[in-house]
């Protein structure tokens, strides 16, 4: 019995330690279409950003991407399917991608993860506070790199 | 069948490239397409009925006339959804809702139903309900034409801490699958509309309010200018297209 609810506890409780840092957005260095250094030094989780990928409140990611998980059904299709990502850009790549696409692409779709200015009309709920703090950002670039096949 | 589905999503590709505009009904599954085409299991034909009996009944105590006394039978309304929203002789712009709401105040001296309301839903989807199947055809000239360059803004306005406009899912990833939705031209002519997710009949603009959230955008207020805007946008849009009213949708 205790086994059978303590993981979703304990991934309720990882959720809520990602969520707390998430209120701002952290200074950073672009070089050319990278952000070299992990935000805040931080070193991220693959098992977490996995998480933050799935999660319907926060990541959200799977409404346009698909991921190579069978289990999760209704992956979407408007970006690029994130299998094989982690050999096709570097860690680099991938968090300037997370933080804020714009700045690869000014036309980009893609939302910025880790961004709060120039943004319209946002709710109140949301306002001034990015998508994904830089923990979370830090654990899904963790999970996308290991995404080598 | 394999290839029939194959040449469907073909035809899709090149009419989303061609940039013309195909029913809401088109997007829909073949279970719930034939259901939107069968009153008898249609579930929001109970909300066409209800509206009916609203259409007959004078509101009690008031001395005024039932919709029926100023309009005649129901079947008179035919035509007249594919026409709204238009600008009233105020100069407001009225959908649906809001004209049934100033015959209410206005001609029966009665309150207000309130948007969303079920008998408000159910008035509206037995008055659309007599324009299934006529071509939409709003006026978007005189008064008409600052509205739709209002909804046409707000159309391509990047919105929300997700910072995506209207746009960039209805015309840019249209056939697309987002989750569970295939995303759609995003029409209004199936509203009122009976959704599974509602498990009940609703508005056009609660339908937009979930939208606006999806973005995480400020969700404007039911009938607010705005909404109204993009609704005569929409019809626009859906220029020529049947009305599908009361539609069913996931
Ligand atoms: C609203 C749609 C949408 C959402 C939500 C979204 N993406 Fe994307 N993503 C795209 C699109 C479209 C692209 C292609 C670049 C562009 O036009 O934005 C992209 C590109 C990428 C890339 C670069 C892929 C490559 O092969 O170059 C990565 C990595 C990525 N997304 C990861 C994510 C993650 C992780 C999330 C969630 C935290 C996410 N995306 C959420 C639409 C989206
Ligand atoms: C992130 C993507 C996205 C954005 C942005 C978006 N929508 Fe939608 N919309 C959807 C999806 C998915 C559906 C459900 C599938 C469908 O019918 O297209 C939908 C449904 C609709 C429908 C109902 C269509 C029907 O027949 O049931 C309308 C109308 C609509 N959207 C209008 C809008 C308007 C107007 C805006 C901007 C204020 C907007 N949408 C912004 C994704 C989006």
């Amino acid at each position: 019995m205790t086994v059978r609810w303590a993981a979703p506890v304990v991934a309720a409780c990882l959720l809520a330690l990602a969520t707390a840092g998430a209120s701002e957005v952290v200074p950073f260095q672009a070089a050319g279409d990278t952000i070299e250094q992990p935000l805040r030094g931080l070193s991220g989780d693959a098992v977490r950003g996995a998480l933050v990928v799935k999660n319907r409140e926060t990541g959200n990611c799977l409404i346009c991407h698909a991921i190579p998980d069978r289990t999760e059904r209704f992956q979407g299709e408007i970006g690029p399917p994130l299998a094989g990502v982690g050999l096709r850009l570097t860690e680099g790549q991938i968090r300037l991608r997370l933080v804020d696409p714009t700045q690869v692409n000014p036309r980009a779709i893609m939302p910025a993860y880790h961004r709060v200015s120039g943004l319209t009309n946002v709710d109140a709920r949301y306002a001034k506070m990015p998508v994904l703090g830089a923990q979370e950002i830090e654990d899904v670039v963790a999970y996308l790199a290991s995404l080598k096949e | 069948m394999r290839a029939g589905a194959a040449l469907l999503a073909c035809c899709w590709a090149v009419t989303a490239l061609a940039g013309d505009v195909r029913a809401p009904r088109a997007f829909l599954s073949p279970e719930l397409r034939t259901l939107q085409d069968d009153p008898a299991r249609h579930p929001g034909w109970l909300w066409v009925e209800q509206g009916e009996a609203l259409w007959r009944a004078a509101p009690p105590d008031s001395g005024k006339q039932a919709c029926a006394g100023c309009h005649g039978d129901i079947t008179g309304m035919s035509g007249v959804a594919a026409r709204y929203p238009a600008v009233a002789a105020d100069g407001a712009l009225l959908n649906l809702e809001l004209r049934i709401e100033r015959c209410r105040t206005e001609q029966q001296g009665a309150s207000a139903y309130g948007y969303e309301s079920e008998a408000l839903l159910s008035l509206t989807a037995a008055i659309a309900a007599r324009s299934r199947g006529q071509p939409v055809n709003v006026r978007v000239d005189g008064p008409a034409a600052a509205k739709l360059a209002d909804g046409r803004l707000l159309y391509s306005l990047r919105q929300g801490q997700l910072n995506l406009s209207c746009q960039q899912c209805h015309e840019e990833n249209v056939g697309k699958r987002l989750r569970g939705d295939v995303i759609s031209h995003g029409l209004g002519t199936g509203y009122p509309a009976y959704r599974l997710e509602w498990n009940g009949v609703g508005s056009l603009h609660r339908r937009l309010r979930a939208c606006s959230l999806g973005v995480r955008a400020v969700q404007a207020p039911f009938g607010s200018p705005d909404y109204l805007a993009l609704e005569l946008f929409l019809a626009d849009k859906a220029r020529g297209l049947a009305v599908e009213a009361p539609g069913i949708r996931r």
